[in-house]
């Protein structure tokens, strides 16, 4: 609705509560379920806050005890990440280090691929090519991400052994390119979006001007969708960096600081997956390790996400 | 807008011009193609892995540590299970959101908060949410001591379906409640001007006219997140659902595992056969998913003609 956003009750019984419970009987009692109803709805719409603050508390309350056995420096400079082992090392740079290298992986292959088919599709497909490929990208979307781990480690893993036999049987290659196929249906859907939001007199001035299509989609929507298009990269960033069940299967759980992509290496999400199928005893340091994890990665995502978020709600429609 | 800087755009020859505009719009159907590619190979590569695999045996038996003999019971109903109880909570409260913050809610500073916040959890890595989960529900923050209950309710919820259920709550809620707004914002307010001006309060306007017209864009939305809930594996693995299960749950506080627990448990392994079984189990699921989104297809296009009836 968009009318009056302040109308409360019904239009005659505006200025509030008191009034309302003053008229008749009838009125009355409709007007204390009104309330009984808005109190109710009031408090699911809220439930959203009692998630989010969950979610943080969860993490500081099991943080705290971890950064008294670890100093914070040591956990956010060191560079060796033995916490399961003797002896002990709890230097998270090899996770952040393994995230990133897949996370840059997946956005080398998104962010063309990604752009390029949202491009396609506002600029040159048909509306009948747009209603056989808009299914694609939506079962692309929804396949689980189980499933999408299976095929990093069956189909993707094998293929790459073939053309560069040095690959390991866990690596980031394969993890990042599959995360990168994930999150297409983000990048282009939402690309898609901000590019046919351009208005249709800017593709034709350029057209009268005797610009190519090309020229148009590049120089034209391209510049114009941009802000919204940085969103859609960022949002499938942040899906990238906390993407689990792919990287648990394909990348390996060998957390070391390395840029060569054939090797097996660990993101944080699949150390908090190694942790929680293993036999580590709650309420030691090695466990709490994972919320303390789970922290950074909190922070990675939510700064994304609010970015993302920033950038498209504060150039929408800004022609 | 953007402005040729130079005067070479025009100096280039037409054909060249042309040349180039055919090369790129290959190179972007290509890229295009690329996506469709990726989800044929997928595809036909699970297929070609698990069909073989599928048998009666298959959904009648448990899990067992030979692949000949391993089977998928569990985890359906695991699956099933778990999936009604997360649809049980998470419909009401959803769309009960979305109402308020759609139809009641004042446009301020509260109000925008709200929308921020709600965007940012449906960015929150799932892993996460299982986290809260361990926490909230299977340990409870460790306030209750062995063999405490309320109302017959086991406390802490242990690793139970309803501590699973509750988890995925968290997780598609804020799915629902976007996709509820969207469907509510879609409603003509005609309809809405209409009904006060009967004198209706702004709930009979809600419940007899705003939700009506809503319902298939609602039921959408729904059915779109509860499969998300379904194919969710690593909050799951968070809160301990287990992987080998040989019996199914019999109440909401039973232990259970689920159909994505199962597929990751057989993959992880290294003989092939599991591998099998694991492609089998995929499609089970990818059915599953199938089926979810063909019954929202359904629903849509039934609302959209009784709608276009009146």
């Amino acid at each position: 609705m968009s009318a009056d956003p302040g109308l409360t009750g019904t239009p005659g019984d505006q200025p509030g509560v008191p009034a309302l419970l003053l008229r008749s009987g009838r009125t009355s009692a409709r007007s204390v379920k009104e309330l009984v109803i808005r109190l109710l709805l009031q408090v699911a719409a809220y439930s959203t806050i009692t998630i989010s603050l969950g979610i943080l508390f969860v993490l500081v309350r099991e943080t705290i005890p971890f950064f008294a056995a670890v100093a914070p420096l040591e956990f956010l400079t060191g560079t060796d990440w033995t916490p399961l082992l003797e002896p002990r090392q709890f230097g998270v740079l090899p996770l952040v280090a393994g995230t990133l290298l897949v996370t840059l992986i997946a956005g080398l292959f998104v962010i063309p691929v990604g752009s390029l088919t949202a491009l396609y599709m506002s600029e040159w497909a048909s509306a009948r090519f747009r209603r056989v490929l808009k299914p694609f990208l939506e079962i692309l979307a929804g396949v689980p991400t189980v499933v999408y781990g299976y095929f990093a480690l069956t189909v993707v893993t094998p293929a790459l052994q073939i053309i560069l036999p040095s690959t390991r049987v866990f690596n980031a290659l394969a993890a990042g390119l599959v995360v990168g196929i994930m999150i297409i249906p983000t990048v282009a859907s939402l690309s898609d979006d901000a590019m046919r939001a351009v208005p249709r007199a800017l593709r034709d001035a350029a057209y009268g001007l005797g610009a190519t299509r090309k020229e148009v989609a590049l120089g034209v929507v391209f510049p114009s969708a941009f802000s919204g298009i940085m969103a859609s990269y960022l949002l499938a960033i942040s899906r990238a960096i906390g993407e689990t069940m792919i990287v648990s299967m394909a990348a390996g759980s060998t957390a070391t600081i390395t840029v060569n992509p054939l090797e097996s290496i660990q993101t944080i999400t699949g150390f908090i997956v190694q942790v929680s199928l293993g036999d580590t005893p709650h309420g030691t340091t090695s466990y709490q390790t994972i919320f303390a994890v789970g922290l950074l990665l909190f922070a990675m995502t939510l700064l994304m996400n609010m970015v993302s978020i920033w950038i498209r709600d504060r150039f929408r429609d800004s022609y | 807008m953007h402005t040729p800087k130079n005067t070479g755009h025009f100096a280039r020859s037409s054909a060249m011009r042309h040349r180039s505009e055919r090369r790129f719009r290959t190179l972007a159907l290509l890229a295009t193609l690329a996506g469709v590619l990726a989800l044929v190979t997928l595809i036909t590569g699970i297929l070609n892995d698990g069909v073989a695999w599928i048998s009666s045996g298959f959904f009648e038996n448990y899990p067992s540590r030979s692949p000949r003999r391993a089977g998928f019971h569990a985890a359906i109903y695991g699956s099933l299970w778990c999936i009604s109880f997360t649809a049980l909570i998470a419909i009401p409260i959803g769309i009960c959101a979305a109402l308020y913050l759609e139809e009641y809610s004042k446009r301020g500073r509260l109000h925008r908060a709200l929308e921020i916040l709600i965007a940012n959890l449906a960015g929150v890595p799932s892993i996460l949410y299982g986290m809260l989960g361990l926490i909230a529900f299977v340990r409870m923050f460790d306030q209750f001591d062995e063999g405490a209950s309320f109302l017959g309710m086991p406390l802490p919820l242990g690793r139970s379906v309803l501590a699973g259920a509750s988890t995925l709550v968290l997780l598609i809620l804020p799915v629902i409640i976007i996709a509820t707004r969207e469907a509510i914002r879609a409603v003509p307010d005609t309809l809405r001007q209409a009904a006060f001006s009967l004198g209706a309060t702004r709930w009979q306007c809600v419940r007899h006219h705003v939700l009506p017209s809503a319902t298939p864009g609602i039921m959408t939305g729904i059915v779109l997140a509860l499969s998300r809930a379904l194919g969710e594996t690593a909050p799951l693995i968070m809160i301990g659902a287990l992987t080998y299960v040989a019996f199914v749950p019999e109440s909401p506080f039973d232990p259970f595992t689920v159909m994505p627990i199962q597929i990751f448990n057989w993959a992880s392994r290294p003989q092939e056969d599991f591998h099998h079984l694991a492609a089998a189990g995929i499609i089970v699921l990818l059915m599953f998913l199938f089926t979810l989104n063909g019954i929202a297809v359904l629903i849509r296009n039934r609302a959209d003609r009784r709608l276009g009836k009146h």
